[in-house]
């Protein structure tokens, strides 16, 4: 999963370029989508059935279909997902409920944040699957293993855009409230952490993606059960149509999660002016 | 030379539709210096935009030695009202002004050339290596300037090009444009704000009226040549024309007791002269 | 004055700290996951200077380079074609969506099923995942490319290959960069993980059997060493960006003066 990064742009409405060209007749609304996506499911029928990729590789797009419909009704793979989604969870949350008050501390007092960073600095680039070994001797081969390691990775995506919203605040909102006297815990509470929640909702995203990634990526190579052990098995036991149904299935759920997040964001965010744009 | 036949432009559609240019019919003579005044908003931008072929007019045509404009010609030069976002910020001042040059193929030498000659006419000989953010807005501007310059165009187009400069490099810059002028016989258009400047530049001044804007006089300077700061200034015929042109745009700009607005209902996209602006929309 | 000079030092002092916490705290310890920071050390100069450095770590360096190096090659050059044809991008824009929502790793099984076990698999996969980031960066960047901008560029008959390479891609390079940064961590983590599930050379490969051999020591020195090569490698990739995108820092702070 592809961790995102900017995201809502407004159209403008320029001068020059999107006027006055409308060009070759184009194809109404959804249509030229969902004309590229079954051209694309049919090549890769054709190429599959005509023998051009070899079957055992690449299975025709119907058997994979088909085998995704086997595991919908499969109890079994209901039982994946929510591993899965649980070890995405529980990391996800143990990395909020960690990154937001230590990236509030270390935002406020600019001390603290020199006297860590470079400790900061180099943990946060280390590819947090190297600690899995680590993890494996320490926790065992269970769910914590997989909740850790998601957890350890998602932090490190949540903590450095808390420090930049709480440093980003507006000095005279800052100066605003304590006129008003609102008390450190107040300007806390009313202005820093307001001011934060835009960068804290991008980096969640981002985090969300890592910490999906971190799960699976314990399924597979610890050996937890979910998702991503399911796809392995799938392969080994040399059944590639239901490695392609597990592994679109993942993707859907990749995508539900983004989506969902993305939904509540705009809900959250809706004063903010990215937002306020996109939505004019 | 450049003609504008009953050109008029609306932007958007449906709900949003903004008619920026209600109906503009105009010819720019070879080697004049023509220039554009009217009120904020009222659409010289979007004139200066259909001239250039940059934007497409709703209706009408524009054309170019009597051929249809349909995007920028080559021999025409611009110079944006948004002079500091058309820099290229990852370009030094000079890569900025070559650009077009290369695109052009002119070989390297004569490009250098071209870019450091044009530096030093708007007086910023010494900051071809600084990048246009290095400068304050008025120099960037004249690297704007400077690059329109060292492209040399037959038909150099400029939108308020001196907005943000202080009042002594203003006169200056205006000498530059006119002794430019005479020596490479360009034609010019220039947009202006400042009734001052649009007499003493100028052999004619197009006074637009309101958005949708259309032409509500052209009015003839006859002022002697060359121009001088001082002694044109003072001649007796500059005071009247000057007080013609804000006269004409008074009467727009000011607009006129209700009373009087709502009994003289203008004909939408009419290039009448007295069309009144009654409680518009801007 | 006081302010300067403390935050000079004491990110130095922390770091020496912490280390001497380490190296000390653990000196006499008796656990068998957690060894002395000393042994590790000693282990360390043993294992990876120079012998296991160039079987396990250079490799390793290799896939990742050939496969980041792909991504952004092939990311960037889809992105302007997809960036500047809107028909194009609608086109491909489900598509697109769907196959960078697949959580990287669940990918490895196809890649391994499909190109085996050896180097090509590692890189295609590291590839195949770095893409994304760059391909949508890339089209943010090129549609953002400032509207003033793009008429200067037409206007001036700037246009085709010089208009691409002096105008777009200079232009959505600062995009271009952060989702370059998002593909490094992704290619750090397939490496290692690749090499892990699939391997018999490589860091990735080594830490997983030392743990699975109860090479304790082993371990603990090529976690460290992946510590440090992630970290080295994000600095040189900072050191890139910041030679490249100098004038974006620049005008950035010019702007942000001004308000
Ligand atoms: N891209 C656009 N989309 C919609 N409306 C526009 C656009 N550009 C300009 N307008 C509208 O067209 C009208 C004329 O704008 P224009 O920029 O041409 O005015 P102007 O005379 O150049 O003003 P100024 O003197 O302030 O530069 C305005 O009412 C403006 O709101
Ligand atoms: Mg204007």
């Amino acid at each position: 999963m592809t961790p995102p990064t900017t995201t809502t742009r407004p159209e403008h409405a320029g001068p020059g370029t999107r006027d006055g060209r409308s060009g070759r007749p184009r194809l109404p609304g959804a249509a030229l989508p969902a004309v590229t996506v079954l051209g694309v499911l049919l090549l890769a029928e054709l190429v599959s059935r005509l023998g051009v990729l070899p079957t055992r590789y690449f299975p025709p797009a119907s058997e994979m279909f088909v085998a995704l419909a086997g595991q919908v009704v499969d109890p079994s793979f209901w039982v994946s997902v929510g591993q899965t989604l649980q070890g995405w969870g529980a990391g996800l949350g143990i990395a909020v409920l960690l990154a937001v008050p230590v990236g509030l501390a270390l935002g406020t007092v600019p001390l603290l944040y020199t006297a860590v960073r470079p400790i900061v600095e180099f943990l946060r680039p280390i590819p947090s699957v190297a600690l899995i070994p680590l993890v494996v001797l320490a926790i065992g081969t269970g769910a914590a293993s997989k909740v850790f390691l998601a957890a350890f990775a998602a932090f490190w995506q949540l903590l450095i855009p808390v420090i930049y919203g709480v440093r980003d605040t507006d000095p005279v909102a800052r100066d605003t409230g304590r006129a008003f006297r609102l008390g450190r815990f107040g300007v806390l509470r009313w202005i820093v952490l307001p001011a934060a929640v835009p960068y804290l909702a991008t980096g969640l995203r981002i985090a969300s993606a890592t910490a999906l990634i971190l799960a699976v990526t314990a399924e597979l190579v610890i050996g937890v059960p979910g998702l991503g052990g399911a796809i392995n098995l799938a392969r080994s036991a040399g059944a590639p149509d239901r490695m392609y149904a597990l592994i679109i299935a993942t993707g859907l759920l990749g995508w539900g999660l983004n989506a969902a997040l993305r939904a509540v964001e705009r809900r959250v965010l809706h004063w903010h002016p990215s937002h306020r744009e996109a939505a004019a | 030379m450049l003609e504008l036949r009953s050109v008029s432009k609306t932007y958007g559609s449906g709900a949003g539709v903004t008619p920026a240019i209600g109906e503009v019919s105009l010819t720019v003579r070879p080697g004049e210096f023509l220039t554009v005044v009217g009120p904020s908003g009222c659409g010289k931008t979007t004139l200066l935009k259909c001239m250039t072929g940059l934007l497409r007019p709703t209706s009408g045509e524009v054309l170019l030695d009597g051929r249809p404009v349909t995007g920028p010609p080559a021999d025409m030069a611009l110079v944006f009202q948004e002079y500091g976002r058309s820099l290229m910020p990852w370009s030094t001042v000079r890569k900025n002004i070559m650009l077009p040059l290369r695109a052009r193929r002119v070989p390297r030498p004569e490009r250098e050339r071209r870019a450091d000659e044009a530096l030093a006419e708007v007086g910023l000989a010494g900051f071809a290596d600084h990048y246009p953010w290095q400068l304050s807005g008025g120099m960037q501007q004249r690297v704007a300037i400077a690059r329109a310059l060292a492209y040399r165009p037959r038909i150099l187009v400029m939108d308020e090009p001196f907005a943000s400069v202080d009042a002594q490099t203003r006169a200056d810059l205006e000498d530059l444009v006119l002794r430019i002028r005479e020596a490479h016989d360009i034609t010019i258009v220039f947009v202006t704000h400042d009734i001052d400047e649009s007499v003493y530049l100028s052999d004619r001044i197009a006074v637009l009226g309101p958005s949708p804007t259309s032409v509500r006089e052209l009015v003839e300077v006859d002022l002697p040549s060359p121009r001088d700061q001082v002694a044109t200034k003072r001649l007796a015929e500059f005071g009247e024309l000057r007080t013609h042109v804000y006269r004409r745009i008074r009467r727009d700009e000011a607009g006129s007791p209700p009373g009087v607005a709502s009994t003289a209902a203008p004909a939408p996209g009419s290039a009448g002269e007295d069309a009144e602006r009654v409680g518009s929309a801007s | 004055m006081t302010g300067r000079w403390l935050r000079v030092t004491l990110p130095v002092v922390t770091t020496v700290a912490v280390l001497a916490a380490w190296w000390f705290g653990s000196l006499g310890t008796e656990s068998y996951y957690f060894p002395s920071l000393r042994a590790i050390m000693d282990r360390f100069v043993e294992v990876w200077l120079f012998d296991r450095f160039v079987t396990d770590a250079l490799p390793s360096l290799w896939r990742l380079g050939a496969g980041f190096g792909i991504a952004v090659v092939a990311g960037v050059g889809l992105g302007l074609l997809l960036g500047l044809s809107a028909s194009w991008r609608r086109a491909t824009e489900p598509i697109v969506e769907f196959l960078r929502a697949i959580p990287a790793t669940a990918l490895l099984p196809f890649a391994l099923l499909v190109f085996g076990i050896g180097d090509l698999m590692k890189v295609a996969i590291i590839a195949l995942v770095c893409l994304w980031p760059v391909l949508l960066n890339t089209i943010d960047g090129v549609r953002g490319l400032d509207h003033t901008l793009a008429d200067t560029a037409r206007m001036y008959q700037v246009s085709g290959a010089r208009r691409l390479l002096s105008v777009v891609l200079p232009s959505a390079a600062p995009q271009i960069m952060a989702g370059a940064r998002t593909s490094l961590s992704l290619a750090l983590i397939l490496m290692v993980t690749s090499e892990m599930v699939a391997s018999t050379s490589g860091i990735g490969f080594f830490v997983l059997d030392a743990q699975r051999g109860f090479r304790i020591l082993d371990m603990w020195t090529g976690i460290i060493l992946l510590g440090v090569l992630g970290y080295l490698v994000n600095l040189v990739f900072t050191l890139v960006e910041r030679r490249l995108l100098r004038w974006h820092a620049g005008a950035r702070a010019d702007t942000a003066s001004a308000r």
